[in-house]
């Protein structure tokens, strides 16, 4: 067994990753790097983060079987990892708090963060108001019309939300927009930068905060089984939740790791946000991995009934774990996550995300090729409750 | 063609007294069509060289000025291919030196070995590119440096010393000192720490350095232009040209680089 030990210490992950941004920005990157490097050994560091992600956030999560959805499938063991019971609501704090810990340690008072339906925005907005930081969030104009009841939850944590009416008007261009400001405030603010994506080191620094999600439920499966699982499924939007579950098995060759991305209306469609599937290689937000382009180089808008999904570029490590084959990434539509949305709802008294009910989707289909001996995890990266009303309007338009 | 054009174009401005002056326009804004026109208007105004800019869908070291020049020119159907099509086509034409600014991901998908042979075959003399920090740097570097065009470097007036001095040898053509914190856009001023960051990149240079981003009026250029060799102008120059007020670009071009000639 190889040990696995990306990135390099150019921040690459084969020839996928690195740091593609303005000259303006790479001091702040260089300092990020040396900073977090020095706070993961720094005992202090890391029982303060322990510290809020079991007293704030309400770590561990459990992992649940899932009897009845198991049953119902008629395959493997199905187990929940149930991210979706955290504070918040979703995996996202997982990485905020961390971050917000690594801005005070940086000496830096004010953060800037960039959010698509607002989870990311709601975290980041929450671990400022915990910590006393200041904190602006971009939003595309569109994404503030449709998610209107986020924007007030993080107003309410006393965030300021900045509209972007650039380009479409979505998660892309806030991203865009948050580092045009973290160009213009770079001295006294921290980028917290919400998926495993963006310049190294924020793939890096992003998987090693999720990766709590993968650490424990290898202990938690052993404990529960006496092995290790058969597969692990996971959705994948930038691909925060999935490389905080898939990095602790990597070394695991005979876990089977399997990235759900969204097909939207399908992939053969122009309406779809599957990168892996349908991406050629592109450098997009300082990083060199799979995009959504057109002939001409320019990035196409992505589509998903999960806004969380909605990316038209993805992790730089997920790049190459396709690359490699180590894992395995799988369209699943709207159509279908709908269905897994009620299906799992009806079964286990579960209502997921949206964007987790991608992954749930794909576990369903595995099931049925795998045996009553064998064990599957669904990372249930948030729960539904936020998508609940998109959901009621369109069954009822059905 | 390439750098050595680049340098003895400026040498020569530079051996007639004058301030260097670049202006930035965006290829493709108001169409293909009138890039000639406005490439020979800005020739006769007495530009040093022209700043082409390529659109591009993310630009992230943009202000709004130049973000929807861009969105104008994509909507027109500009392409990198159609831009190097236009200048081969037109390069008997022009004496003035070309200078493309692209972000990095429309040269990676056009593949980087063919793009640097594209350019020289187009009579481009320079490339900035924002978004390739030395880390990044290497294969594109070598590419241009094959076909011998000018691979013109950033300084950021957040880079520590140790890396101006690096960017500052290895620039080529020119260095372009970016002068403000962020991104492009009209300022009405620079910081007070301008001055020392251009005249310690000019202490660590041995091209010419142009300060750029914000610099939009001839009292700025004059004023940067004491402490380097001349002004990079963009948002300024893109806004003046949408709105038809030619007169006024030819008249902020001349004032800037004449100034050494009064005083
Ligand atoms: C519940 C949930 N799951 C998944 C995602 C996708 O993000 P990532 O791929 O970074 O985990 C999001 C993003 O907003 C989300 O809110």
């Amino acid at each position: 067994m190889t040990t696995y030990t990306m990135p390099d210490n150019k921040g690459r992950y084969g020839e996928f990753g690195g740091q593609f941004v303005p000259e303006l920005l790479m001091p702040a990157l260089i300092e990020l790097e040396k900073a977090y490097e020095e706070a993961m050994v720094d005992p202090s560091f890391t029982e303060e983060l322990d510290y809020y992600l079991k007293q704030y956030v309400g770590r561990e999560t459990p992992l649940y079987f899932a009897e009845q959805l198991s049953k119902q499938l008629g395959g493997p063991k199905i187990f929940l990892k149930r991210e979706d019971l955290n504070h918040t609501g979703a995996h996202k704090i997982n990485n905020t708090i961390g971050q917000a810990l690594l801005t005070l340690r940086m000496g830096k008072k004010k953060v800037v963060a960039e959010t698509g339906a607002g989870q990311h925005g709601v975290a980041t907005a929450t671990v400022c108001a915990l910590l006393g930081l200041d904190c602006i969030v971009f939003m595309g104009a569109e994404d503030i019309k449709r998610q209107k009841l986020n924007v007030f939850r993080m107003e309410l944590l006393g965030a300021e939300v900045r509209s972007v009416s650039q380009g479409s008007s979505t998660l892309k261009d806030a991203t865009n927009e948050a580092l045009r400001y973290w160009a213009s405030h770079v001295n006294d603010t921290h980028y917290i930068l919400g998926s495993a994506v963006g310049p190294h080191p924020f793939p890096k620094i992003v998987r090693d905060l999720q990766s709590v999600i993968g650490k424990e439920t290898k202990l938690q499966i052993i404990e529960q089984t006496g092995k290790l699982p058969d597969a692990v499924v996971a959705c994948v939007g930038g691909g925060s939740n999935s490389i905080g579950m898939f990095h602790p098995f990597i070394e695991d060759e005979k876990v089977k790791l399997y990235g759900v991305e969204a097909a939207g209306l399908g992939v053969e469609t122009n309406d779809h946000a599957a990168s892996l599937t349908k991406g050629k290689l592109g450098i997009f937000h300082g990083t060199l991995s799979h995009l959504l382009q057109d002939e001409n180089g320019q990035v196409k808008e992505a589509f998903s009934i999960s806004a969380g999904l909605d990316y038209p570029g993805i992790g730089p490590e997920h790049s190459h774990l396709h690359d490699t084959k180590r894992a395995t990434y799988k369209p699943i539509t709207d159509e279908e996550a709908l269905k897994a949305f009620q299906f799992l709802s009806k079964t286990e008294g579960i209502i997921p995300a949206l964007e987790s009910s991608h992954a749930v989707a794909l576990a369903m289909k595995l099931a049925k090729e795998m045996s009553a001996k064998e064990t599957l995890v669904i990372c249930l990266s948030g729960r539904g409750d936020k998508d609940v009303e998109q959901v009621k309007s369109r069954l009822e338009a059905e | 063609m390439g750098s050595l054009k680049l340098e003895q174009v400026l040498q020569q401005k530079q051996a007639a007294n004058q301030n260097l002056f670049v202006p930035y326009i965006m290829a493709g804004d108001g169409g293909l069509d009138i890039l000639e026109e406005r490439i020979n208007f800005l020739q006769e105004s007495g530009a040093s060289a022209i700043e082409l800019g390529i659109p591009f869908s993310d630009p992230i070291a943009d202000g709004p000025t130049i973000q929807e020049a861009g969105i104008r020119a994509l909507a027109n159907g500009t392409s990198l291919k159609s831009i190097l099509e236009f200048l081969k086509s037109t390069k008997e034409d022009r004496s003035i030196p070309i200078i493309l600014m692209t972000y990095v991901n429309p040269i990676y998908h056009y593949g980087m070995e063919q793009f640097a042979e594209d350019c020289a075959d187009s009579g481009v003399d320079g490339i900035i590119i924002p978004d390739v920090p030395m880390e990044e740097e290497g294969p594109i570097a070598t590419h241009l440096s094959n076909e011998k065009i000018a691979f013109i470097r950033l300084a950021a007036m957040t880079s520590p010393e140790v890396r101006l001095k690096e960017i500052a040898r290895k620039s080529e053509g020119f260095l372009y000192a970016v002068a403000v914190m962020g991104t492009t856009g009209v300022r009405s001023s620079h910081s007070d720490n301008v001055k020392g960051y251009l005249e310690n990149l000019k202490k660590y240079s041995s091209v010419p350095v142009l300060a750029g981003f914000g610099v939009s009026s001839v009292e700025q250029a004059h004023e940067l232009s004491s402490h380097c060799d001349g002004v990079i102008v963009g948002s300024k120059i893109v806004d003046l040209l949408y709105q038809g007020k030619h007169d006024e670009v030819r008249n902020l071009i001349q004032s800037s680089v004449n100034s050494k000639v009064q005083v």
